[in-house]
């Protein structure tokens, strides 16, 4: 039974940050209607930014504000700079961008801070919590916390400032939206800086555990699709869900079937997801589209 | 463009293809066999995605097990390798069927992910079935050489090969597309109700389809084995799979030239990357995959679709 509750401990931890950039994908669709292909390489790169201001003797919460604060700005300078010249193309010319983007913020990462790992701290003291004899990682817990934080300020953004009405408003029909008042364009650009910021959090969080790298966020950024798509794209909530949900299916998959082990744990987590898509094609907590006919 | 125009269009490009070996080295051809195969891929995902309108993000995955029938089927059994490649596809037009009929239920983003798991778990796949794939050395395998006595390098004779066949499906492909079959895969495409109420069998042509589409894939996955000689399971990661989108969209969706352009961009443009730029090969890369997208909205393609377009309009309008 040990061996149960520690690997569900250690898959909600993981869970918790797949369950992170979930949620910045969720984010960026929920405010523009496109999946964002570069989120986890943007992220990666926020994360960047704040290695060197902590490099450069900052004090880590400082440089963790200044680091959403310039990836906020570096999020809506991407979206006016980068996406919307090709903003009311076909998705699929939107998605090529976004995999362009992809590809050059990771060259530009190694270019730039060379390939080689890098440390990078965690807020959290280091001694681990016992709870009888379960062990929690105090940095573990502390991510899931943030995650949870940054949750609840999304929804309480999105649910109860104008603001937030009106960048859903301006995702689900633009052009009611701009007969009403609303400027789409920049709306669209704020909801990539708050994914962006999203994002740079997840990266933080991210780098302590699987050190900083230009690749970091290449093999979380699928586990984030799993867990979006298990939750369902339309619901930040379910993101988050999703990717604990995934985590901890992960874990138990590699410790208890044996002939499975860890090489195909991957794989059957994938193979999970797909049965739940056949059933509930949306995602567990997502809402159906609907079309006018 | 009228059908003549067409037919001259055509006819100048397989002169091209077929003087190409007369000029160049066999390390170039082999990259133009390797063009050949990629547009028979592309050209199997574009009646998927561009025609069809579901997106994968998985085609690696059928390219894989159309390269891995090849090869277990020549290394274990010598089998003649043109019969490889009919198996692999027959067994990709099953496979894709079968994977089209869940795939019925998903929309959009949602089959793009679904599709997406499909590539990401096929190397972990071929890993673990050491026995038959070799695991990660993978299977060696030697180039046939050229049948009847023909004086040809063995390059020069796939690329003949890999051409002859392409030029099969790609006719194939024209006929299915513009005919009753094409009319309804657009329709569903366009409007599926609609499709449906006037009397199309959404469910059957949708499954179909990807049974098509898997098979074209699983085809140039077989050449590819028997061109590269060599299969191992890292190289159909995720990679492959995004590579084959992009083509599709480079080249442009729902066209079938398309498929030629794209196969060339994702064949040459990633060299001219690292011959411009050492130091960031991708970045240069990407800023070439974001520029085309800005100046070619609709593909290569639909660019030179527009362009010939106003210039025959300017040609009328010169003769009135």
């Amino acid at each position: 039974m040990e061996v149960f509750f520690q690997q569900v401990v250690s898959g909600l931890a993981t869970g918790g940050i797949y369950g992170s950039v979930a949620l910045a994908l969720v984010m960026i669709y929920q405010a523009t209607d496109v999946v964002n292909y570069a989120q986890g390489e943007m992220a990666m790169f926020s994360t960047y930014i704040a290695w060197t201001l902590l490099d450069k003797g900052v004090p880590y919460w400082w440089a963790f504000v200044l680091t959403l604060v310039i990836s906020f700005a570096g999020g809506v300078l991407l979206e006016r700079i980068v996406i919307r010249p090709v903003e009311n193309k076909p998705i699929l010319t939107i998605v090529i961008v976004c995999i362009g983007l992809l590809v050059i913020l990771n060259s530009m990462a190694g270019w730039i801070y060379s390939y080689i790992q890098k440390p990078f701290p965690s807020p959290f003291p280091p001694k681990p919590i016992m709870l009888g004899t379960v062990v929690f990682g105090a940095h573990d817990l502390g991510a899931i916390g943030v995650t949870l934080v940054v949750l609840a300020f999304l929804y309480a953004f999105f649910r109860f400032t104008t603001l937030g009405l009106a960048m859903r408003a301006a995702a689900q029909n633009p052009v009611s939206s701009r007969l009403c008042g609303i400027r789409v364009g920049w709306m669209l650009a704020i909801g990539w800086g708050l994914a962006s910021m999203v994002g740079a959090v997840a990266g933080m969080m991210v780098a302590p555990i699987v050190f900083l790298d230009p690749n970091m966020m290449a093999g979380i950024l699928i586990y984030a699709f799993a867990s979006a798509t298990l939750g369902g794209f339309t619901s930040p909530g379910g993101a988050v869900l999703g990717g604990l949900i995934v985590g901890v299916i992960e874990n138990l998959v590699g410790t208890y079937v044996h002939f499975i082990g860890t090489e195909l744990k991957l794989t059957v987590a994938l193979a999970l997801i797909l049965v739940v898509l056949v059933f509930k094609p949306s995602g567990l907590f997502g809402r159906a589209a609907v079309h006018r006919v | 463009m009228t059908p003549r125009a067409r037919a001259v269009g055509v006819a100048a490009a397989l002169a091209v293809a077929l003087a190409l070996p007369l000029f160049v080295s066999n390390f170039r051809l082999f990259q133009f066999t390797q063009v050949a195969v990629y547009a028979i891929a592309l050209l199997g995902l574009n009646v998927l995605t561009g025609y069809n309108g579901q997106i994968s993000l998985g085609h690696g995955a059928f390219y894989a097990l159309g390269a891995y029938t090849t090869a277990i089927m020549i290394d274990k059994w010598d089998v003649p390798y043109p019969l490889t490649i009919v198996t692999a596809g027959l067994l990709c037009l099953v496979v894709g069927f079968l994977f089209g009929i869940p795939a019925l239920r998903l929309e959009g983003l949602y089959l793009a992910l679904a599709t997406f798991a499909l590539a990401l778990a096929i190397p972990q796949i071929l890993k673990y079935f050491e026995h038959w794939t070799g695991g990660s050395q993978g299977i060696v395998l030697s180039k046939p050489n050229a049948p009847w006595g023909l004086r040809l390098s063995p390059d020069q004779w796939l690329y003949f090969f890999t051409l002859a066949v392409l030029v099969a499906l790609f006719a194939l492909a024209r006929n299915l597309l513009m005919g009753r079959t094409g009319r309804a895969i657009v329709a569903i495409r366009d409007n599926a109700i609609a499709a449906q109420a006037m009397g199309v069998n959404t469910a059957l042509y949708k499954s179909l389809t990807f049974g098509v589409s898997a098979a074209y894939t699983g085809v140039a996955g077989g050449l590819s084995a028997i061109v590269i000689a060599f299969v191992a399971p890292d190289a159909f990661n995720v990679f492959l799979s995004i590579t084959f989108l992009t083509g599709i969209v480079i080249g442009g969706l729902a066209s079938i030239s398309g498929a030629i352009f794209g196969a060339l961009f994702i064949q040459f443009v990633p060299n001219w990357a690292q011959d411009i730029s050492k130091a960031a090969p991708w970045a240069i890369y990407g800023i070439f995959l974001i520029g085309f997208m800005y100046v070619m909205p609709f593909g290569i393609a639909g660019a030179v679709r527009l362009a010939l377009a106003r210039l025959g309009r300017r040609g009328t309008a010169a003769r009135a």
